[in-house]
């Protein structure tokens, strides 16, 4: 069996976040992520981000990964890096935890804490044929896109007006896709209004209160129907035929808390977060002494303050192992908790606040 | 919802407020170079154009998630902020440039293909529609970043209609 000081699980945002500030802090740190490449979702980004220059704004999100990166392999002595490895189970009574490298080898390994930054899942809307080819997640959209170089079609529906819905929309457009139109269930966007101007000036539409209603076609996607809803989310008005070969759902996300929940995490349904979360305290502890948690999987945000989290939790695991003492500890924590209050206090933000107070306890009293 | 509600709820600007004031017009008409236009009128967190600015145009923010405002005596239409400003919300507007009839506008621009200066482009509102022609002047990089700032001769009475530019092929 192996062991290690400090697993860090998801190589995103959080999760290269928290083990840098762990790893720097002298930590023995353990990283696995299932993806071929480090930097979850960041490497897909290709917009600037916004914040301050601590989180550092006006950079591209890809580029944050590759200095994250940087940060990380300046600590190489004390990281073990695994891609391309999935955390499969959490065993509470001894505390392993069983991965799977590549397609089948498993193995077993025993930490002295873990960080949980395992990010989020897709949510999709089911309507009558969402099953065609042409039907894409964001994720996948950006993914062919943005990893590897291949545009998913030629005129698109976007579906949810939230940032991933806007900036995907946007993205498309670099690709040079056409997007005919974006729905959104709401009677406004919910993302960053300056990323609806920016698709809006493209000659973009949006509906507001529409949705999809099903996707036309025999074997794959040749239209979309769409229909305006009531601000009871249903149907009214008439059902409107587009022509488009890519319907794009950018609907919300869930936090990936499956490993929390085997881990016997007490657990809160949060919706502000979008799902289930891990009760935690302000060191971002969960209810099991030595499992932490950030990023996504402690509900749905910017990667902005994913990165702030994954910054409190590896600094929190390292001074639960008396790497850092208590003065230099508070002094750091209050810091990024002043960053995150101030990524947290806008419109967007007052949201996010609302359901972290839901699941934050005080302390727990170890 | 009104019409002017809906527009709003979904990215378009509809009227001055808060984050998206025009520049006093006095200064503005005299202002060689031009003034900044900064359309971000809601409270989110981010603050470059205030710690780009390099002359202290774009006011401190007292709180990060603050909507820029603006001393138009330090804009100098330098147009950092154009090319820093993550949400494209920065446009610079020379109204002294071309004599009665013509301005011109520096504009973000992160679209292939790139504008050639010297070509003519389709020059849009706030929701895409074309409104009149533009000639590119000059194509900048100020980050290096692959945001480019195009500057765009257009009619003088458009510059609060233009925000965008539509290379044309």
């Amino acid at each position: 069996m192996r062991q290690t000081e400090v697993m860090v699980i998801g190589g995103g945002p959080a999760g290269l976040s928290a083990a840098i500030e762990a790893a720097t802090s002298g930590c023995e740190v353990t990283l696995v992520d299932s993806d071929l490449a480090l930097g979850g979702q960041l490497i897909k980004q290709t917009h600037k981000f916004f914040g301050s220059k601590d989180e550092r704004a006006g950079t591209r999100g890809f580029k944050i990964a590759e200095t994250l990166m940087e940060e990380l392999e300046a600590n190489k002595d004390r990281v073990t890096i695994h891609s391309n490895c999935t955390a499969t189970g959490f065993y509470a009574e001894d505390g392993v935890v069983s991965c799977v490298h590549g397609e089948d080898d498993y193995f077993r390994i025993k930490p002295t804490r873990i960080i949980m930054a395992t990010g989020a899942q897709e949510r999709l809307l089911p309507f009558p044929n969402n099953h065609l080819p042409g039907v894409y997640g964001a994720g996948a959209v950006q993914t062919l896109m943005n990893v590897y170089g291949v545009v998913p079609g030629k005129k698109v529906l976007m579906v949810g007006a939230g940032n991933i819905g806007l900036i995907v929309s946007y993205q498309l457009m670099q690709a040079g896709v056409q997007v005919v139109g974006i729905v959104e269930a709401m009677d406004k966007i919910g993302g960053y209004w300056v990323h609806a101007a920016k698709v809006r000036r493209m000659g973009v539409p949006i509906y507001l209160r529409h949705t999809v209603k099903e996707a036309l076609g025999d074997k794959i996607v040749t239209g979309a129907v769409i229909q305006e809803i009531d601000d009871k989310f249903q149907p009214t008005g008439a059902e409107v035929n587009i022509d488009v070969d890519v319907i794009c759902m950018a609907v919300g996300l869930t936090p990936t808390c499956e490993l929390l929940w085997q881990a016997g995490c007490q657990m809160a349904f949060v919706p502000q977060l979008c799902g289930y979360v891990a009760q935690r305290d302000k060191h971002m502890r969960t209810s099991n002494d030595d499992i932490w948690v950030a990023g996504d999987a402690a509900g749905i945000e910017e990667a902005s303050s994913a990165m702030v989290e994954g910054r409190i939790a590896g600094l929190g695991v390292a001074k639960s192992l008396g790497k850092i003492d208590s003065g230099e500890y508070s002094k750091r924590l209050a810091e990024f908790a002043r960053r995150l209050a101030d990524l947290r206090g806008g419109e967007v933000g007052a949201k996010i606040c609302q359901g972290i107070a839901c699941c934050t306890v005080n302390e727990w009293g170890v | 919802m009104t019409e002017k509600e809906k527009l709003f709820n979904s990215g378009v600007l509809t009227e001055s407020r808060k984050g998206a004031i025009e520049p006093p017009r006095d200064l503005w008409e005299t202002k060689k170079n031009g003034l900044v236009i900064i359309e971000c009128p809601q409270r989110i967190p981010c603050n470059p154009c205030h710690t780009s600015c390099p002359t202290g145009a774009v006011k401190p923010f007292s709180d990060i998630n603050d909507q820029p405002s603006i001393d138009y005596e330090k804009c100098t239409g330098c147009a950092r902020c154009v090319a820093v400003c993550p949400g494209l919300a920065c446009v610079v507007v020379d109204l002294t440039w071309g004599g009665d009839k013509d301005a011109l506008m520096k504009l973000p621009y992160e679209m292939l293909p790139m504008p050639e200066e010297g070509a003519t482009v389709d020059c849009l509102n706030r929701v895409g529609e074309p409104v009149s022609k533009g000639k590119v002047i000059k194509v900048t990089e100020p980050m290096h970043d692959k945001t480019h700032v195009v500057h765009v001769e257009v009619p003088k009475d458009k510059v609060m209609d233009i925000r965008a530019i539509r290379v044309v092929k």
